[in-house]
């Protein structure tokens, strides 16, 4: 049925709106902190860029994922999805190692307003990766099971859709923070 | 487009049989559309008498000058929470439950595309209101900050009771629950409908659902960020909305409405739609200018999105930003006045049949060219400083909310009741219960023009004794106790219809759309055999095979 992939698109157009209002709050307030923690002197855009290559890379091992299922090759599917399932775990822990480096600096949500919307931001982000993590893995699990027969399956191709959203949401959300504050 | 049929396990019984008891069990667990769909109904009818009764605080309260029913703290308590309940627990779940009753009945489909998410939508509709209505437990009881919660009032240390908070919970859960059914529409419109059944041939009501879901999926995550950001403001103490602390509370107040301007048309969109199949039915002939009917909705819809600001006059966002919010509103004006004139031309020689239904679609426009009329004023900035935040503008929307969309639901309630429950709702009953709430709903708020007019501030606990005040605002409270009167009019007549309404044929208006070809009630797979669609009135072509509508359309 052509109607859950209709339904993810959607979804996904309508989280993308909840995210563009995260991004509008932050570039609101970028620029009027004076004192304090800011984008420039608090973050790290060589190490969190580098995490960042691990999401991207994950959205091309999810489209693998999908293109083994068409070719009735479930072996490299569950690899794939695997692979899948362990860049995106890289890239939370980029994440949270970052946030506890942050909050050892006492910078936290309630610091400035560069904390709430930075935590805000970035925090939002990382709970949907989380999400699509819990996804993954239970295609995984499916995937063990034997549940994809192929060359089609809905479950793989939605959550391929969500993925590929929230890594284009990261590339927005990386520009905006990191590379605005430094370039 | 093939007919889908969407993998539900079928209940044993036929549905709904409000006279047997079937047990509370398969309602709860139902994923059946028109089970949800009256639970939608239910549940909405509930929270308006809780609503209601709300209204009738404030308006006691307000009976006479320097009055003491309640302590301005319960009266601040009173008026948040009947904005927040008529809106978000009784207009917007009544529409959007309308719709998923009708819908698929009206394309000739099953059920809808996800039933199950369906019953989500419905069920987290019920746990934010537990959850709004929950905040009257707490120490200090529910929001007083109004429902549009401005910062920093909203915001600590101006709100430190648990109200804003619990409301902002109960508001997001209603809003998942919104934009999931406004998913689920837009997929059951746009894949599931019979044969034939193309876009151009759409009853309006499903073209103005269809309309409204799209900005409940575009429109409600704003909102959605702005009560995450309140939260987070409230809980762990972020500065969003904070000036003290470097946030900035104009910024709340941009995403507040920025969600809200649209929220009225997803208030207003459906109402239009009930009002758009009831009067050509009671009219006998066709609706004038179909493409204009819906092509305006949709001019309507991408309009609200960029009106916002004209909530925000008295901010001061300067001349440029006011000029244009003030052009781009009277621009909606517009639209609206082109469906004001196709309804008109629609009755303009037709046989016209005033049941109850067409009563209170008729009372509709002229209420709403009111609204409409005060609307266009307070778009224009110097009227909107002088009567912006005082009573003129509550008669304004009451006038949009009211007399728009709650007469077009009651239209709607005469209208389908027939075919949800198989009984007539009494005509004699329903004869009294509209003039009582024409008569009611026009003292009450007619006169709050000139309150306003005159200086009276809304939200006010009360009042010195001006001249004319006191007289005014008692006759806006007696105006309240009609309503309430109607009320019970109309509740006694759904009890009553409901068990001893007259037993309703399939068709009892000798209506067009694809409902009235099934059983009334409907069986649990809706249709039997869905008729071929050669036009816009499926029931007229089949009935008069020498007259189509559209005398050169195959069928498919």
């Amino acid at each position: 049925m052509a109607n859950n992939k209709m339904l993810v698109g959607f979804f996904v157009a309508s989280e993308s709106i909840f995210f563009v209002m995260l991004i509008l709050a932050y570039v609101n307030f970028h620029g009027t902190v004076t004192d304090g923690p800011t984008a420039v002197n608090s973050l790290d855009p060589l190490r969190t860029g580098i995490f960042s290559l691990f999401l991207l890379a994950s959205s091309f091992t999810v489209w693998l994922a999908g293109r083994s299922l068409s070719t009735k090759n479930h072996f490299m599917l569950k690899i794939w999805l695997f692979v899948t399932i362990i860049l995106g775990a890289l890239f939370i822990y980029g994440q949270a190692t970052e946030w506890f480096g942050l909050f050892a600096q006492n910078i936290t949500i309630s610091r400035n307003v560069f904390g709430t919307t930075f935590f805000t931001l970035t925090g939002f982000h990382g709970f949907h990766v989380c999400v699509g993590l819990l996804m993954l893995s239970i295609l995984l699990v499916l995937a063990m099971f034997g549940d994809f027969k192929g060359p089609k399956s809905d479950g793989v191709e939605c959550v391929s859709i969500y993925w590929h959203f929230v890594d284009g949401v990261w590339i927005v959300v990386y520009s905006v923070i990191y590379l605005w504050a430094f370039f | 487009m093939s007919m889908k049929i969407p993998l539900v396990p079928e209940n044993l019984k036929p549905l709904p049989r409000l006279k047997e008891n079937e047990g509370m069990l398969s309602w709860v667990a139902s994923v059946d559309h028109k089970q949800i769909g009256i639970m939608y109904l239910i549940s909405t009818l509930v929270f308006f008498i809780i609503g209601g009764l709300e209204a009738l605080v404030i308006r006691i309260q307000l009976a006479q000058p320097e009055f003491d029913f309640i302590s301005p703290e319960v009266y601040n308590q009173m008026f948040t929470m009947h904005g927040t309940t008529m809106i978000f627990f009784v207009v917007m779940p009544f529409l959007i439950g309308l719709g998923v009753y009708l819908v698929p009945l009206m394309i000739g489909a099953r059920d809808m595309a996800f039933p199950r998410l369906n019953a989500l939508s419905f069920w987290l509709v019920i746990f934010g209101g537990i959850l709004l209505y929950y905040s009257f437990l707490t120490q200090s009881g529910p929001s007083e900050v109004g429902w549009f919660a401005y910062a920093p009032l909203s915001e600590k240390p101006f709100s430190l009771n648990k109200g804003p908070t619990y409301w902002a919970l109960g508001l997001l859960a209603t809003g998942i629950s919104s934009v999931a059914s406004g998913l689920n529409n837009i997929v059951t419109i746009l894949t599931m409908r019979a044969k034939g059944m193309t876009m151009r041939r759409l009853p309006l009501f499903v073209w103005m659902i269809l309309v409204t879901s799209f900005l409940l999926v575009f429109v409600i995550p704003i909102i959605a960020s702005a009560f995450a950001m309140m939260l987070l403001d409230r809980l762990l103490e972020a500065t969003f909305f904070t000036p003290a602390h470097g946030g900035s509370a104009i910024l709340w107040q941009h995403f507040f409405w920025g969600f809200g301007h649209p929220e009225v048309y997803i208030l207003v969109l459906p109402a239009f739609g009930i009002i758009s199949e009831v009067i050509p039915v009671f009219s006998r002939k066709p609706i004038f200018g179909y493409s204009f009917v819906a092509g305006s909705t949709v001019a309507i819809g991408l309009l609200s999105l960029g009106v916002w600001a004209h909530h925000m006059f008295a901010v001061g966002l300067g001349n440029v930003a006011n000029l244009y919010f003030s052009l781009a509103s009277m621009l909606i004006a517009i639209p609206t006045g082109v469906k004001v004139l196709n309804w008109v031309a629609t009755m303009w020689g037709g046989k016209i049949w005033f049941a109850t239904p067409m009563l209170f679609a008729t009372a509709f426009i002229i209420e709403f060219v009111i609204a409409g009329l005060t609307g266009v004023a307070v778009a224009s900035v110097p009227i909107d400083w002088v009567v912006t935040d005082s009573y003129f503008v509550v008669a304004h929307f009451h006038y949009a909310l009211f007399g728009g969309s709650l007469f077009a639901i009651f239209a709607g309630i005469y209208y389908w009741f027939p075919k949800m429950t198989g009984r007539m709702m009494s005509e004699t009953l329903g004869k009294w219960h509209f003039w009582l709430t024409v008569i009611g709903f026009n003292m009450t708020f007619f006169i709050q023009h000139f309150l306003g007019v005159m200086g009276m501030p809304r939200r006010t606990y009360t009042y010195h004794d001006f001249p004319y005040w006191g007289s005014m605002n008692l006759i806006s409270t007696i105006g309240a106790i009609i309503l309430a009167l109607s009320v019970i009019v109309f509740a006694w007549n759904i009890r009553r219809s409901l068990k001893h309404g007259e037993k309703a044929p399939d068709n009892p208006w000798n209506a067009w759309t694809l409902e009235w070809y099934t059983t009334s009630p409907p069986a649990v797979h809706n249709f039997d055999l869905v008729p071929p669609v050669r036009g816009r009135r499926p029931l007229w072509d089949l009935a008069h095979p020498d007259q189509l509508d559209e005398p050169n359309s195959k069928v498919v």
